[in-house]
């Protein structure tokens, strides 16, 4: 099946360079040693691998003349927006040009009789939310990494926190424009509400990881903004006793926005890091939920459920996080969870996604994992929608007894998560280090489809080749 | 220790608008909260009571709907509270408002401790802590960046000077404020919610307390009066200049007195 990616990709030389320059002058061409090492790998994804060439676009023209030019002569070409994925997918595993695009990062439209905000691809997240507050609108995707660009959000599908009740990326989508390996410029779906013409093309690009084609522009859907949200922090005794309570919210049918779970040692590792208290860390685990709404009261109306189920199943209390201030200061050592644990050590990341009923079943699964193999596991995340970041750490550990025991740890990890009917990926994708769990998870129909659907828009497989199902 | 909290109810956002017209503020939908500043007041009181014992109790001055953010205050751990709510204060300027609470807490008699935010998000002025002081004829310190010793009748405190850390000894009763930081504030504790539902809150008007003269009060009591309050025209004119620093300060200084600002 990987077979197609043993064909062989022209190298770029002198005429290749030429072109690129002619094309978008000097300083927006790199290459050799003028290309800054951070494009030779993405956050956490372990691959690095440098790009001959590192393009910055400012149009869709430039990125179809490009990939015209590219398709021509078999040159490989790697999209590539902040590099803040976790798993290689923005790494040029074979070379070739990359193409950052960054620079588009203008916010074209906001279209307030049909809630949709036009954006190029470069667009911070951080930058979206910001601005549609202006306007009493709201985009619900909540991504942990708020300096990802949303063309990097819209190829890996993120997801983020508010998940539970509003969706992931794709569900905001509403029309793109795609730059096809073949130079081709692409208008897919559009303001459009409803959408029943044809194949939905928009849906495979979403989540394609720059495999079928460059995302040059997005139509994206806005909501009316929330006018007041409430956060709950709820202590536990132990994990297992604030997992187990999840389910329980989730049939009482309140809809929080967000439930996530962590525990002790992670909140103390992002005080550290970020040098701040957190409002409290007496109990070894917690719950952190959030309620939104048009008014205090309603807001107040929908946690109480919530708050008695909690402390009926065993909650130590429950905290009421209900200003900005509060709210920052528990957010914003939950977003910065990641970046602290990786701050102590290596460590590699599982992103498994279970049916929300089996997600204490996996925690508790990797906890004697950890006990079984001698290595420090540590996971938080959304336990509202079954999504699970799972952190194996190196510590002190020898590099080849790392590896091996990693990848027994992964082995074991997603065996599991298959028994729960679970996926390998919630919101972090495929890229190019978690393929091998694909295969096995799907097998030879599922992925020869796949793969038939990247060669129907990449013949040539030039683009981003490598990745996700081959 | 018997220690009591100073809090006052703000405009949850800091974003009020004014009406450009009536110079009036437009409160309407906009939510209240506790002034963030009296978090760490409250906070300190209360890890000041964990550690050595003691009561707290706030108070706060405002009109009756203020009573929220005493509920607030047993939410998180105050044991008692009490609001200064008449009309008759209605309009006051800081040292009226220094002056009603300094009578407030005369009448509750015996307290060690009284502690402050720095300052509030919607008067920012950081006088109304230290005006109280000096009203109750105690000893205050401002700015208090950490509680280093607790002893029988003293404290010994760390504050924020310009350029400096001050460490001080305070005898009791004595008044401090508070800064940011000084601890992370606890979150309010949806049992205790439910724990302290029927708490009363004491109310004082006027009459409780030993000075009854309305001249001291509300508009009457208060030095200050305001003229008109408006937003802030909005300047968008900028000039950049670049050069040596000796000669660009030249330039800045003729410029500022041309403009009248020196």
């Amino acid at each position: 099946m990987g077979d197609i990616c043993k064909q062989e990709y022209k190298k770029l030389d002198q005429k290749d360079i030429a072109f690129l320059l002619d094309l978008l002058g000097k300083d927006r061409v790199y290459t050799g040693t003028e290309i800054n090492e951070d494009y030779s790998h993405d956050e956490l994804g372990g691959i690095s691998k440098m790009p001959e060439a590192v393009v910055e676009v400012s149009s869709t023209k430039e990125v179809a003349k490009i990939m015209e030019y590219a398709y021509e002569h078999s040159i490989p070409v790697v999209p590539r927006g902040s590099g803040t994925g976790l798993v290689g997918a923005s790494v040029a595993i074979y070379g070739g040009i990359m193409i950052d695009l960054t620079n588009m990062n203008k916010i074209l439209e906001v279209d307030e009789e049909n809630l949709t905000l036009t954006v190029e691809p470069g667009v911070l997240l951080m930058e979206i939310g910001k601005f549609v507050e202006q306007y009493d609108l709201f985009y619900p995707p909540d991504p942990g990494e708020k300096s990802a660009t949303i063309g990097g959000n819209i190829n890996t599908n993120a997801g983020g926190m508010r998940a539970v009740k509003y969706g992931v990326t794709r569900d905001y989508v509403r029309g793109l424009t795609v730059v096809l390996p073949t130079g081709k410029i692409l208008e897919i779906g559009g303001k459009v509400v409803k959408n029943s013409s044809g194949y939905s093309i928009k849906d495979l690009i979403c989540g394609s990881e720059g495999t079928l084609g460059i995302v040059t522009q997005a139509v994206l859907k806005l909501l009316p903004l929330p006018k007041k949200a409430i956060s709950l922090l709820v202590p536990f005794s132990t994990l297992e006793r604030a997992i187990n309570t999840v389910p329980k919210i989730i049939k009482s049918k309140s809809i929080p926005t967000a439930i996530e779970f962590m525990q002790r040692e992670v909140i103390i590792a992002a005080e550290e890091y970020l040098g701040k208290k957190f409002p409290d860390n007496s109990a070894d685990a917690y719950l952190l939920l959030t309620f939104d709404g048009n008014s205090k009261q309603d807001v107040e109306k929908e946690y109480d459920k919530v708050a008695s189920i909690c402390l009926a199943e065993g909650a130590l209390d429950v905290y009421i996080s209900d200003t900005d201030e509060r709210k920052e200061a528990v957010w914003s050592a939950r977003g910065a969870f990641l970046e602290a644990v990786k701050a102590t050590t290596e460590m590699d990341e599982c992103d498994v996604v279970v049916p929300r009923n089996k997600v204490a079943e996996f925690v508790n699964y990797t906890t004697e994992l950890q006990q079984q193999l001698g290595m420090r596991v540590r996971s938080f995340g959304h336990a509202g929608d079954g999504n699970l970041h799972v952190y194996v750490l190196r510590d002190d550990l020898p590099q080849e007894e790392w590896q091996k025991k990693l990848k027994a740890v992964f082995a074991c990890m997603y065996k599991k998560s298959v028994e729960l009917d679970g996926l390998v990926s919630g919101e972090h994708g495929i890229g190019y280090v978690k393929k091998t769990y694909l295969f096995e998870q799907y097998g030879n129909d599922y992925m020869d489809l796949m793969l038939n659907i990247k060669l129907a828009f990449d013949p040539k497989n030039i683009l981003n080749p490598g990745k996700v199902c081959q | 220790m018997e220690i009591l909290v100073c809090v006052k109810q703000v405009p949850e956002t800091s974003k009020v608008e004014v009406d450009p017209v009536t110079g009036v503020l437009k409160r309407d939908g906009v939510d209240s909260k506790m002034n963030p500043y009296d978090l760490y007041a409250l906070e300190t009181a209360l890890r000041i009571k964990e550690e050595v014992g003691g009561t707290v109790k706030v108070i706060s001055m405002g009109p009756p709907q203020a009573a929220e953010v005493i509920k607030e205050a047993y939410m998180m751990g105050a044991d008692a509270g009490v609001l200064l709510s008449d009309r008759k204060f209605a309009g006051s300027d800081v040292l009226a408002t220094a002056y009603t609470l300094s009578q407030g807490v005369r009448k509750m008699g015996n307290i060690d401790l009284i502690l402050c935010g720095k300052q509030t998000t919607d008067g920012d002025t950081a006088q109304v802590g230290p005006e109280m002081a000096e009203y109750l004829a105690m000893p205050h310190i401002a700015n208090v960046i950490k509680i280093e010793k607790i002893k029988d009748a003293s404290l010994i405190v760390e504050m924020d000077m310009p350029h400096m850390v001050e460490v001080a000894e305070i005898q009791c009763p004595c008044l401090l404020t508070v800064e940011k930081d000084i601890y992370q504030p606890r979150l309010p504790s949806y049992k205790k919610k439910l724990s302290t539902k029927d708490w009363d809150i004491s109310m004082f008007s006027l009459h409780d307390f030993a000075d009854q003269n309305e001249k001291n009060y509300g508009l009457n009591g208060s030095p200050t009066q305001v003229e008109r309050i408006f937003p802030p025209a909005v300047n968008i004119d900028k000039e950049i200049w670049t050069g040596a620093g000796v000669e660009l300060a030249d330039k800045l200084t003729s410029k500022l007195k041309e403009l009248k600002f020196v």
